[in-house]
């Protein structure tokens, strides 16, 4: 088990991939861009549907719903549809800007993924609260960047 | 040189929502591959995409080379007055397309 030949492999492989790594966003980048959509406000789970397949062949386009459980009435409407992920090279997937006269809170578009990762939803609604929702992909032929290794 | 795609009903009842589909041409390049020369591509990617009815914005997103490339944009709208709708997609280099459609309500 505690072989120093396994040891000083994992510690030089661990050297050799880090170039690799620092050219990508982290789960920490991932949080402070949501923090500086939501100004630190809390995050709540709330109603809202993060429609992503789990298992992902091809990265470099999956398909990807949000959809808010919301009236949409001018009292009470989502303002906002932020996406992120972990591990592109930079968090932001996209913001969208919504409304009353949306009528149905729900928001489809095709993203690139780098690899297996987290994508988070965050929905802000014209209360100032935010919701979330997370999802865990699983992905097999990484998007573009994969050409850097 | 670009072309839009815009998926839309012609007619819809007073108040009711519709699903609106909008594809673009566009090679959405991030800026983080390198070429076969070795080099990064330079990015190349729309910046904004946005949606008006009767001059009126009812969607808008901010994208991010995450989006994939001929990226596709769907959402909902309530058909209130017949009239037009207005895409426009701006980004890097100068792009912007703009394109219409007319949605008559009854």
């Amino acid at each position: 088990m505690t072989a120093p030949g396994r040891r000083s492999f994992i510690a030089g492989a661990v050297v050799t991939v880090l170039p690799i790594v620092s050219a990508r966003a982290t789960p920490a980048d991932m949080e402070a861009a949501i923090r500086e959509v939501t100004g630190g406000a809390e995050l709540h789970d709330g109603p809202v549907t993060l429609d992503i397949p789990p298992l992902i062949e091809n990265g470099n386009a999956v398909p990807l719903t949000i959809s808010v459980k919301s009236p949409m009435t001018l009292e009470d409407h989502v303002k906002a549809i932020h996406v992120f992920n972990e591990k592109n090279p930079q968090p932001h997937v996209f913001n969208a800007t919504l409304g009353p006269r949306n009528g149905k809170a729900a928001v489809s578009t095709r993203i690139k993924l780098a690899d297996t990762q987290q994508v988070v939803a965050v929905v802000e609604t014209n209360r100032g609260q935010f919701w979330t929702a997370r999802a865990d992909v699983i992905v097999t032929i990484a998007a573009c960047i994969e050409d850097m290794n | 040189m670009a072309s839009a795609l815009i998926h839309a009903p012609k007619t819809a009842k007073r108040g009711e929502t519709i699903e609106i589909k909008a594809l673009i041409l566009h090679p959405m390049e991030t800026g983080f591959r390198p070429g076969t020369n070795g080099k990064i591509i330079p990015r190349n990617i729309i910046e904004h995409f946005s949606a008006t009815w009767n001059g009126e914005e009812v969607f808008a997103m901010k994208m991010s080379p995450a989006i994939a490339a001929n990226p596709f944009v769907s959402f909902f709208v309530v058909a209130d007055k017949s009239g037009t709708m207005k895409f426009r997609w701006s980004g890097d280099n100068d792009f912007l397309v703009e394109e219409q459609v007319a949605i008559a309500v009854a």
